[in-house]
C-alpha cells in the first residue's frame, strides 16, 4: 500500500505543533466562543425558552447545550477551510515543487492534507466538548458508558467526514490560487453563508423557504444534526421547540456529508493533477 | 548502466506564442558534469523543468537513466535529484526534518532515511545545525541542505538550476567543491548557470544556449581553443588599415572591433611568438600602436564569439528586469 501520504501528513502536523501561538489560538478561540457568545445568548434565550413546557419524556436543554454543536461545527469549518492554505504558501514559497517532482501519485497530497485536517478538527472538537461540559453544556446527560463511547465515536465520525470535505475544498482552491489575499477573500465569502444559513445557532423551520432549502443542502446543518443526535438524543426540546431526528435522518445527514467530501475530494484531486508548479 | 545518462532529441517547448526552447538536442554521459550556459531567459530553466517533469514534455524525446520521460515519468522522478533555482525549503522545519521529509516523500524505508540523512548532513558539513530551523541558516547553508536533500535518494543524476545564484564568492567556491565531491562519488550532474567561471571550472562539457537554441557544445577547453590559442587586444591610430594588415597574416583567424578604439585579434599560434611579427608588419605599414594586451580566451570570449553579445551585461539587465517585475 502506498503510504507516502503520511509524509505530507507528518509535515503538516509538524507545522501545526510548531507554531505555538497559532496552535494555542486555534484551541482557545472556540472555547471563547462558547464562553462569551454561548453564555450571553443562553441567558437571553433561556428566559424565553423556559416559558414553554416540553412534552412528557422529552428532555429539555438550555441554549448553551443547543448551540454547542454549532460551535463545534463552526470551528471544524474554519479549521478545515484554512487547512488547505499551506498548499498555497508551499506553491509560492515552499515545498510544493519538491512534492510535485516526487514519484508519487498526486492523490497522496490530497489524502495527506485530509488526514491532517481530521486530526486537527478532532483535537479541537474534543477540547470544545470538554470545555463545554465544564461550562455547563448538558451533553451525554444520563448516558451509560457504552452509549457515551458510541456517542463520542459518532461525533468524531461526523467531525471527520465534514472536516475532510472542507479541507479538500480548501486544498482545491489553494492550489488554484495565486495569492493568499485572494484565498482569504474567498474563504471569508464562504464561511459567512455556510455558518449562518444553517441550524447551528437557531432552528431553520422559521426561515423563509429559499433560505430553508439552502440550509438543508448545507453540509454544516447535517453536521450539527449529527452532533445533536449523538450528544443530546434523537428527541429534545430547546428554545421553546421540539427537535426530532430519526435514525433515517441521521443516515441521510451522514450520507450527505460523505457525498460532499467525495465530490470535494475529486475536485481537489483534479486541481492538484492539473497544477503546474515551476 | 545506460550509454547516455541523459539523451534529449528535438526538444521544443512553447509558452503560448513564445518559443522558449527550440529543437534542442544533446546527451550527457554517465559520470559527467554537463552545464547549460546562457543568459537569463535563454531557456535553461525551461529545459531543466521539462527534464525534471515539472513541465509537460511537449515535443521531442527525452531519456533519462534509461527511462523514457514520456512513458515512464515516475521512473525518471525516482532516478533524479533536483536542486531548484529558488530556495525550496520550509523555513520552519529543521535540517534533519527537511531530509527526513524528502526520504519519506520518496517512500524510502524508515531506517534507510535516518541513515542517509545522517550521512548527508556530514557530507555538506551541517552536523552542528541538525536541529536548527531552516530560517536560521545562512544562504550557503540552505544551498548545501538543498544539495543534501537532492542526494537523499541516491539519484543517478543530480539536476541543479543556477546552484550558486545569489551567493558570495567564497561560498560559491565551496559549493563547487561539494559538487565536485558529489560527482567524484559517481553522480552525474546537469547544471544550468549564467556564470562563465562556474561552467568553466565545474563542467566536463558545456552547451551554450541562447534564445532557446544550443549554439555551441564542447569541453570548456575545446570551446576556448576554437577561438584560437590567444587573444590579442590592440589600440592603434588607424584601426582600418591595421585590420587589413592583420588579416593578411596566416596565424590570424579573426579580427573584431572591441570598444571604441580597440581591435580583438584571434591567433591560432602562441601569442608570444606571433605578436612581435604582427607588430613589425603594422609598423611597416605606418600604423602606430597605442596599447596592447595578450590573453587566453575565456568563456566570456566564447560566448561573445558565438552570440555577438556579452553575457554578463545582458544577464545583469534581465536580472534587473526580473527583480523589477517581482516588486
Amino acid at each position: 500500500m502506498d503510504r507516502r501520504f503520511l509524509a505530507i501528513y507528518w509535515r503538516d502536523m509538524l507545522r501545526y505543533v510548531r507554531f505555538r501561538t497559532l496552535l494555542l489560538s486555534s484551541l482557545v478561540q472556540p472555547a471563547l466562543w462558547l464562553a462569551f457568545f454561548g453564555i450571553a445568548m443562553s441567558s437571553s434565550f433561556d428566559a424565553i425558552g423556559t416559558q414553554v413546557p416540553s412534552g412528557p419524556g422529552i428532555p429539555q436543554v438550555g441554549y448553551l447545550t443547543f448551540m454547542c454543536a454549532g460551535v463545534i461545527s463552526m470551528t471544524t469549518l474554519f479549521t478545515s477551510l484554512f487547512g488547505g492554505m499551506s498548499l498555497l504558501f508551499d506553491k509560492n514559497w515552499g515545498l510544493l515543487r519538491e512534492v510535485m517532482a516526487a514519484p508519487m501519485p498526486r492523490s497522496n497530497i490530497v489524502l495527506g492534507m485530509g488526514l491532517s485536517g481530521i486530526t486537527k478538527s478532532c483535537i479541537q472538537a474534543g477540547i470544545i466538548l470538554a470545555f463545554g461540559l465544564l461550562l455547563g453544556v448538558r451533553f451525554f446527560d444520563g448516558y451509560s458508558p457504552l452509549r457515551l463511547a458510541m456517542a463520542v465515536g459518532g461525533i468524531f465520525a461526523f467531525v471527520s467526514v465534514f472536516a475532510l470535505g472542507f479541507v479538500f475544498l480548501s486544498s482545491a482552491i489553494a492550489i488554484s490560487m495565486e495569492s493568499p489575499e485572494g484565498m482569504q477573500g474567498i474563504m471569508t465569502l464562504l464561511t459567512m453563508p455556510i455558518f449562518f444559513a444553517s441550524n447551528a445557532l437557531y432552528p431553520v423551520e422559521a426561515f423563509p423557504e429559499a433560505l430553508r432549502l439552502l440550509s438543508m443542502a448545507n453540509p454544516l446543518s447535517h453536521m450539527v444534526t449529527g452532533i445533536r443526535y449523538f450528544a443530546i438524543g434523537p428527541e429534545f426540546s430547546a428554545i421553546g421547540r421540539t427537535f426530532v431526528c430519526s435514525s433515517t435522518d441521521l443516515f441521510v445527514s451522514f450520507g450527505a456529508l460523505c457525498l460532499f467530501s467525495t465530490l470535494t475530494f475529486l475536485f481537489a484531486l483534479h486541481r492538484v493533477r492539473v497544477a503546474r508548479v515551476t | 548502466m545506460p550509454e547516455d545518462m541523459i539523451r534529449v532529441e528535438g526538444l521544443s517547448h512553447r509558452f503560448d506564442d513564445l518559443v522558449a526552447v527550440d529543437d534542442v538536442s544533446f546527451h550527457v554521459r554517465p559520470g559527467e558534469v554537463f552545464s547549460f550556459l546562457g543568459p537569463n531567459g535563454a531557456g535553461k530553466s525551461t529545459v531543466i523543468n521539462v527534464l525534471t517533469t515539472l513541465l509537460p514534455l511537449q515535443e521531442g524525446r527525452v531519456v533519462i537513466a534509461g527511462f523514457d520521460l514520456r512513458t515512464e515519468p515516475d521512473r525518471v522522478r525516482s532516478a533524479i535529484g533536483i536542486v531548484f533555482q529558488e530556495v525550496t525549503l520550509d523555513r520552519d522545519m529543521t535540517v534533519t526534518e527537511t531530509l527526513l521529509f524528502h526520504g519519506r516523500l520518496y517512500g524510502l524505508p524508515r531506517d534507510e532515511v535516518r541513515e542517509r540523512a545522517e550521512e548527508l548532513v556530514r557530507l555538506v558539513e551541517l552536523e552542528t545545525k541538525r536541529d536548527v530551523l531552516v530560517k536560521h541558516l545562512s544562504g550557503g547553508m540552505k544551498r548545501r541542505l538543498e544539495i543534501a536533500r537532492g542526494l537523499m535518494t541516491r539519484p543517478a543524476v543530480l539536476f541543479l538550476d543556477e546552484p550558486t545564484i545569489g551567493l558570495d564568492p567564497q561560498t560559491r567556491a565551496r559549493m563547487w567543491d561539494y559538487l565536485r565531491d558529489v560527482n567524484r562519488d559517481g553522480t552525474t550532474i546537469f547544471l544550468t548557470t549564467h556564470y562563465m567561471d562556474e561552467a568553466d571550472r565545474l563542467s566536463d562539457r558545456i552547451a551554450i544556449i541562447d534564445r532557446g537554441r544550443i549554439i555551441a557544445e564542447d569541453t570548456p577547453l575545446d570551446l576556448k581553443n576554437a577561438l584560437g590559442r590567444d587573444l590579442v587586444y590592440l589600440e592603434t591610430t588607424d584601426n582600418g588599415r591595421a585590420r587589413a594588415v592583420l588579416e593578411a597574416d596566416p596565424a590570424v583567424t579573426g579580427v573584431r572591433e572591441k570598444g571604441p578604439a580597440g581591435l580583438l585579434v584571434t591567433v591560432s599560434e602562441d601569442g608570444t611568438r606571433v605578436v612581435p611579427r604582427l607588430l613589425d608588419a603594422l609598423r611597416e605599414s605606418g600604423v602606430v600602436i597605442d596599447g596592447l594586451n595578450i590573453k587566453k580566451p575565456s568563456m566570456d570570449d566564447v560566448f561573445i564569439h558565438h552570440t555577438g553579445r556579452a553575457l554578463r551585461d545582458e544577464g545583469a539587465e534581465s536580472f534587473a528586469a526580473a527583480v523589477g517585475r517581482r516588486r
